[in-house]
């Protein structure tokens, strides 16, 4: 079974999403979408400051066997994002939910939040696939 | 359609994640890919490759058959036991399907065809075979363990039986022997020496957990796909289909044209093809950068023209990605790569990256 913290947030397509508190959130993909895509190397990482709707496709991580896109779960700015992938993409694999993060977004439109699913909505979501 | 080999339970026990592969249910890693790629090019790993098909031709008219079915020529196995690589080709020279066939000797001959073209390969066989004195036995009661590396064959003898051993001790490179209804081919698929072992299904399970206990890891479908790759080694339906010929495909070596009256299927064609000279390269490419090169990705050679890569990965012994391409032949040694609208560098190598566990070039 893969892990799903109480704490954060996410999105139909295996992005998890955590609230720092300060108008910005932390993005990354799901202990389920690193098992799902397996061994992870390559990422490409978009530049800061780049403005995007949510499901806009903002990364790509491709594993060995696929390449696949990773989206916005909110609107906003690219602020930060995780150069360290970079060298080491299969970071995402051994920590998901912490070195592993992808991209840091400062929200546009802070009620988006609301929209996201919680840990127990995400659970039941990952149960169908 | 969900098919499951003997196997299947060894499978989950030992971890494996499963997925379809050809209407099969296989493992695709029991964790990591890429350890298992290592594990093979360094030491030992077994793939289940119970899927595939195992077909007994035997009878008087098999020689003459497999003459005329294969683009490659049987008569060059001499020896009892020797294996050979060919194409099986359709009236327009494009490719059914590529196969291993060993002679085990004049009217007995075994072939392994590929799990995903069975039926349609079977119908083939079967559709040519009228007028021949040949017996056509689908050996679905066959598992089929392949283990590969270069401790291979030193741990797999410890978990054979005794008179499979005795055997195999000796048993020469691209050779295989029976032993009762054992099977033992010295072949593969990862560019590596081992053993390719077929044996009676209700065996399989304890040879599978005597191999483990010898050391040797079970691997995935994903690590056989980047071993084959990183070996130069083609894969049915994508580096060659039944529109593609061989001559364009890197496999114009496995299509005998002595003698020249042995008329072989798709011989007419694949003559014009070679009189009218073949226009592409078969070629390999390594990414200079970053990124991952997959099939169908469009090759761009600066004043030449246009190519395309047929397969494509990431090679865990080179740490780059890797692809096979069919390029336009005045294309030198270096290419570029569209990968989602953008240009990227890569070389021009020979179609073959790894060989005996390091960097081929």
């Amino acid at each position: 079974m893969s892990e799903i913290p109480s704490e954060l947030k996410y999105t139909k397509s295996h992005e998890w999403v955590r609230d720092e508190g300060d108008g910005t959130v932390t993005v990354g993909i799901t202990d389920h979408a690193q098992e799902l895509l397996g061994d992870l190397v390559f990422v490409e990482l978009p530049e800061t400051g780049t403005e995007m709707s949510a499901e806009d496709a903002v990364c790509v991580v491709e594993s060995v066997k696929a390449a696949s896109d990773v989206y916005m779960p909110v609107s906003g700015e690219v602020v930060v994002v995780n150069e360290g992938l970079v060298d080491a993409p299969e970071t995402i694999n051994d920590s998901p939910y912490d070195d592993g993060w992808l991209i840091k977004i400062k929200l546009s439109n802070p009620d988006e939040l609301s929209g996201l699913m919680d840990a127990d909505s995400y659970d039941v979501e990952t149960a169908e696939d | 359609m969900s098919n499951k080999t003997v196997l299947y339970d060894k499978h989950i026990e030992y971890g494996g994640k499963i997925v379809d592969f050809a209407g099969w249910q296989m493992p695709v890693n029991y964790g990591s890919q890429i350890d298992e790629h290592h594990q093979v090019r360094q030491d030992a790993g077994m793939f289940d490759v119970s899927h595939m098909t195992v077909i007994d031709l035997t009878g008087e008219g098999v020689k003459p058959f497999l003459q005329v079915l294969l683009a490659n020529d049987v008569v060059r196995l001499k020896q009892p036991g020797k294996a050979l690589y060919s194409c099986m080709l359709n009236h327009d020279g494009g490719v059914i399907d590529d196969l291993i066939v060993y002679f085990m000797h004049d009217d007995w001959y075994r072939m392994v065809v590929n799990a995903a073209t069975r039926d349609k390969d079977l119908a083939w066989i079967d559709e040519q075979s009228a007028g021949y004195d040949v017996e056509i036995n689908e050996r679905s009661d066959l598992a089929m363990i392949a283990v590969q590396g270069p401790h291979a064959r030193e741990k797999a003898i410890e978990a054979l039986p005794v008179d499979v051993v005795e055997a195999v001790s000796g048993l020469e490179r691209f050779f295989g022997c029976a032993c009762g209804e054992w099977f033992v081919g010295r072949t593969g698929y990862t560019g590596e020496d081992g053993f390719e072992i077929m044996l009676p299904d209700t065996e399989a399970p304890a040879l599978w957990d005597g191999l483990a206990e010898a050391g040797v890891k079970p691997c995935g479908l994903g690590a056989r796909d980047t071993l084959r790759l990183e070996a130069g080694m083609n894969l049915y339906g994508a580096d060659m289909t039944e529109s593609t010929s061989p001559l364009i495909s890197g496999l114009g070596w496995t299509v005998a044209w002595e003698p020249e009256d042995r008329e072989f299927i798709g011989r007419t064609i694949l003559q014009e093809q070679r009189d009218q000279g073949v226009v592409s390269k078969w070629v390999g490419l390594i990414l200079e950068g970053k990124g991952i090169l997959r099939g169908h990705q469009k090759v761009v050679v600066e004043g030449v023209g246009e190519g395309e890569t047929t397969s494509g990965t990431f090679s865990p012994t080179l740490k780059r990605s890797i692809a096979l391409a069919r390029v336009p032949k005045e294309t030198g040694d270096k290419c570029q790569v569209e990968i989602r609208g953008k240009l990227l560098n890569a070389f021009v190598v020979k179609p073959v990256f790894v060989r005996d566990g390091k960097a081929a070039s």
